[in-house]
């Protein structure tokens, strides 16, 4: 298990790598002068050019990219200039309260959607599958943007269950209960599109496995059906479901930058549309590479669990 | 094309989907020349009218707008961005997957590799950051949408371009002398045009989302001119004063994502085959029984089976895979049914404990009855105390009959748990001492295994070890030694033998080798397109087989030392069940065949020696 580890992560090197060169490539072609967007458009041109020496700009690319590779490598992903703060400071801010409301919405995807797939394939054809399909048709259908506006008018607005907004309440926030309250709608609103993708699937590799030969022995062995289906046939199911939910991890990271927009709540994806809106190079780059650094993170976690879960891959 | 429409609009969902979407590209089309307010035309003194509003159907937007024509223009413009994107992606994304699966070596590895990179960002920071580069836009945000969707696309075609790459009638069309890009052309772009329309059609919604998505976002269409994304971003302000304004356009994109995703879906089932043949429903935990009475007990024996009818029923076809099959089993004895393949032999066998997969299976006659018990519609809580207590198997290949990914101690374990509440330890001990009474070398450190880890005979041991953690008084072995090399067959067959013989068990064997019955049964039945056709005691008939099929059979099984003949292999095919002709099911393979062999039923004759035939080899 150590070495799969060990291979895994460095497998994800030239993978970390091509995502920066991916990165620094597409922010390269941006149009336009960064030191005249910083200083301006009425600065000097002996402004600029001091401002372009100071960043570095008049260098060749390759070297450009290599001097920003040095600095990420040291933690130092630049200065935001429409924040006036070191990156890394604000993208670390930012990606807590991200890290809170993606992950919380993956875990319920993960277990909503998991029960929800072996409750269908278990009664297939049944009146809870014909549901359990209906309500996935339509959580996959509906924009994760138009559900939580609608769970504002509801459960805020009208019922005033929860706050609409923010992360925690201005007065007098701050515990934990505060958090829950206000994670509740923007964790739920994000869950449903990846629950319906992951019960879908896990209804689909559930109703494979019930068909294997190994499903008949556990029955001709005179064990339980609740048992054949909770144990033999979802273990052998994970296999196929795992890498799903690490799939399904990418789109509730990338689902969050709309859920963030709408509740107001202070992460990194609200941080990236605004500073593409104003241009924040450094800043886009920066919380780019860092959260794709943190997807691959998480991709290999999934991988050593399905390592772990299915003997056969370690050989 | 007419069987794929009307499988798809068997599917009402799909049908639904196909009308809802149908209804309205057709109402985007017709926006131009409907009698709408212009779109963009503001009118601050009439802001945010409610629904039904005088001249305003759906009411207005923050600047006094109609929303009707807004909506039906944002409809159109997000309709045209979605299939556009996903025309986009998809015919570049399928010609890098045709073009790497294709030519592959390091055109595919490069390329693949470079796909891999893209799919390790999330997918919106792709588009943010394509987004930031081209700057907010309508057209931007398609290229985006469509370029982060690409990986996608060439992953799924080139895996399927693999495919096709390494076909025959590619080599032919190389010898041919045909160039690359006339066979891309002509051979393979035809075979994948399927897939990428299914591709499509299931991500069509999805790119149709993305689009409103980053529009909502504010970084894709720009005012004064509106999608749905950006009516419902621009809405998003006056969320709780005038919900309408949020309200309409996001149900317009539900409305619109649904019925792309249920179209979608039927055409992807009603090109799925396996849908068809019902291969991807679930079976139940027994056998579904539809019987109208259960026939008189007669004789006894440990396990007798009386005029037993199992069928698998798909679709309009029957297919009478056991017809009126009777058996009978005595203590300690060991009766071997015979036949080729499919002719219903494992589906009687797996009868007897309810194991037949059904949906298709039904059991609709007969009776089953262990120790004079009917088994046939028992409750199932009596029927799976029954199994591997009393009745235990052993099944053909012991790598996939084995939970590939439980330890095969943990395996026995639970065995003998099922049946027994005896301590884990106390499995524990007793899985151990299984494996060693079936003769597995270092058998605790065994337990600790993988089915994966060990050979065929080693696996079809624990198989063995398997059915005997109970104690049973009958094992049902269906062809436990087909999958296994001669050498192991053999061992396999001594060790039952032996088993049987310190156990006093019951046997069933079923196999199509007649070597394997004269080794090992004392008494054998011999099956044919569902039915019994002799039976006897195995050395009565194996010197003088009575029924013209079973003398064939014999015949195929080669001699050792018996010198150089010609091998008699049975020609023609064994009968399909679903269309019996009456009369003899062997009459159209058999020689001695005349028309009275196909006029109607042939009873089983005989007492401890049966035969059905009209014109017996011998007479038994």
């Amino acid at each position: 298990m150590g070495g799969y580890i060990l291979k895994r992560l460095i497998s994800a090197i030239p993978v970390l790598l091509g995502i920066t060169v991916i990165v620094f490539l597409i922010m390269a072609m941006i149009p336009g002068d960064p030191a005249t967007a910083i200083l301006g458009s009425y600065a000097t041109p002996e402004n600029v050019e001091r401002l372009n020496r100071q960043l570095g700009l008049d260098e060749p690319l390759w070297k450009q990219y290599f001097i920003w590779l040095g600095n990420l490598l040291q933690g130092d992903f630049g200065r935001s200039f429409a924040l006036n703060r070191p990156v890394l400071d604000e993208i670390l801010d930012r990606f807590s309260a991200t890290l809170i409301l993606a992950g919380t919405a993956f875990v319920l995807c993960a277990v909503l959607g998991v029960a929800a797939g072996v409750i269908s394939a278990a009664r297939q054809y049944g009146l809870a599958d014909k549901a359990i399909t209906f309500v996935v048709i339509l959580g996959i259908s509906v924009p994760s943007f138009f559900l939580g506006m609608m769970m504002i008018l509801l459960f805020a607005v009208q019922l005033r269950w929860l706050p609409a907004s923010g992360m925690y309440s201005i007065w007098g926030g701050g515990g934990l209960v505060d958090l829950i309250r206000h994670l509740t709608m923007p964790a739920l609103a994000l869950a449903v599109v990846a629950t319906g993708v992951v019960a879908r699937l896990s209804r689909g590799a559930m109703l494979e496995v019930l068909r294997q030969d190994f499903i008949r022995t556990a029955r001709a062995k005179g064990v339980h059906e609740r048992r054949v289906i909770r144990g033999h046939a979802l273990r052998a199911a994970m296999v196929s479901i795992i890498p799903v939910l690490g799939i399904q991890a990418g789109f509730v990271l990338s689902g969050a930058v709309y859920i963030e927009m709408v509740f107001q709540w202070p992460g990194v994806g609200r941080m990236l549309v605004d500073a593409i809106l104003k241009r924040d190079i450094l800043l886009v780059q920066g919380g780019v590479v860092f959260v794709a650094a943190c997807y691959v993170g998480f991709n290999i976690v999934v991988d050593v669990a399905q390592a772990w879960l299915d003997p056969r891959i370690k050989t | 094309m007419s069987l794929f429409l009307r499988l798809l609009f068997r599917n009402k969902l799909a049908g639904f989907g196909a009308v809802v979407l149908g209804l309205i590209v057709v109402l985007a089309l017709l926006t131009p020349i409907l009698p709408l307010h212009p779109p963009n035309e503001t009118n601050t003194a009439n802001r945010f009218l409610r629904p039904l509003s005088d001249g305003h159907l759906l009411g207005t937007d923050h600047l006094g707008r109609d929303l009707l024509s807004r909506l039906m223009w944002g409809t159109r413009l997000s309709l045209a961005v979605g299939f556009a994107a996903a025309l986009v992606a998809g015919l570049l994304g399928a010609t890098i997957g045709v073009i790497a699966g294709y030519f592959g070596g390091r055109t595919d590895n490069v390329t693949m590799r470079g796909i891999d990179m893209l799919m390790a960002f999330p997918y919106i920071l792709l588009a943010l950051a394509i987004v930031a580069v081209l700057g907010p836009g309508l057209f931007n945000a398609l290229v985006a949408v469509a370029v982060v969707n690409i990986p996608f696309f060439a992953r799924n075609i080139r895996g399927v371009t693999v495919g096709i790459a390494h076909r025959e009638f590619i080599d032919a069309a190389r010898l041919a002398g045909m160039g690359n890009t006339r066979i891309l052309l002509t051979e393979v772009v035809p075979n994948i045009v399927p897939v990428v329309v299914i591709a499509m059609s299931t991500t069509i919604g999805w790119m149709i989302l993305e689009t409103a998505g980053l529009s909502f976002l504010g970084l894709g269409s720009q005012p004064p001119q509106a999608d749905l994304g950006s009516m419902l971003g621009e809405a998003r302000a006056a969320l709780i004063t005038a919900p309408h304004t949020s309200i309409v356009p996001g149900v317009m994109i539900l409305l619109i994502v649904m019925s792309v995703n249920l179209l979608g879906d039927g055409i992807r089932d009603a090109l799925d085959p396996r849908l068809r043949s019902g291969a991807l429903s679930r079976p139940m935990a027994a056998t579904r029984v539809k019987r109208a009475e259960a026939p008189a007990p007669k004789g006894d024996g440990l396990l007798r089976i009386d005029a037993l009818e199992t069928q698998f029923h798909v679709g309009p076809r029957i297919y009478r895979a056991v017809n009126r099959v009777s058996l009978q089993l005595d203590p300690g004895e060991c009766l071997g049914l015979i036949g080729e393949s499919g002719s219903g032999k494992s589906v009687t066998a797996l009868s007897v404990m309810g194991l037949v997969a059904s949906p298709p299976g039904v059991i609709t006659g007969g009776a089953i009855r262990l120790n004079g018990q009917d088994l046939i519609g028992a409750p199932y809580e009596l029927l799976r105390s029954l199994r591997g207590r009393k009745v235990a198997y052993i099944f053909q290949d012991p790598l996939s009959t084995l939970h590939p990914l439980y330890r095969i101690g943990d395996q026995l374990i639970e065995a003998i748990r099922v049946h027994e509440p005896v301590s884990h330890a106390e499995a524990h001990r007793r899985a151990i001492k299984l494996l060693e009474d079936v003769r597995i070398p270092n058998a605790a450190q065994r337990a600790r295994a993988y089915p994966h880890e060990m050979s065929g005979g080693m696996r079809q041991r624990v198989g063995i070890a398997m059915a005997l953690a109970n104690d049973p008084e009958i094992i049902i072995a269906d062809e436990p030694t087909t999958a296994l090399d001669v050498t192991v067959q053999a061992q396999i067959l001594a060790l039952l033998d032996d088993l049987r013989r310190s156990r006093g068990l019951a046997i069933l064997f079923i196999t199509h080798d007649f070597g394997v019955v004269a080794q090992l049964c004392d008494r054998v039945a011999v099956m044919y397109g569902g039915r019994i056709v002799e039976a006897g005691p195995t050395p009565k008939v194996l010197a003088a087989p009575a029924h013209p099929y079973t003398k064939r059979l014999i015949a195929c099984v080669p001699e050792l030392g018996a010198g150089r003949r010609a091998l008699a292999a049975i020609p023609g095919l064994p009968p399909a069940v679903d269309d019996l002709p009456p009369g003899c099911a062997f009459a159209p393979r058999c020689e001695k065949a005349r028309d009275s062999c196909r006029a109607g039923e042939i009873a089983l004759d005989g007492d401890a020696r049966q035969v059905r035939c009209l014109f017996p080899e011998v007479t038994p």
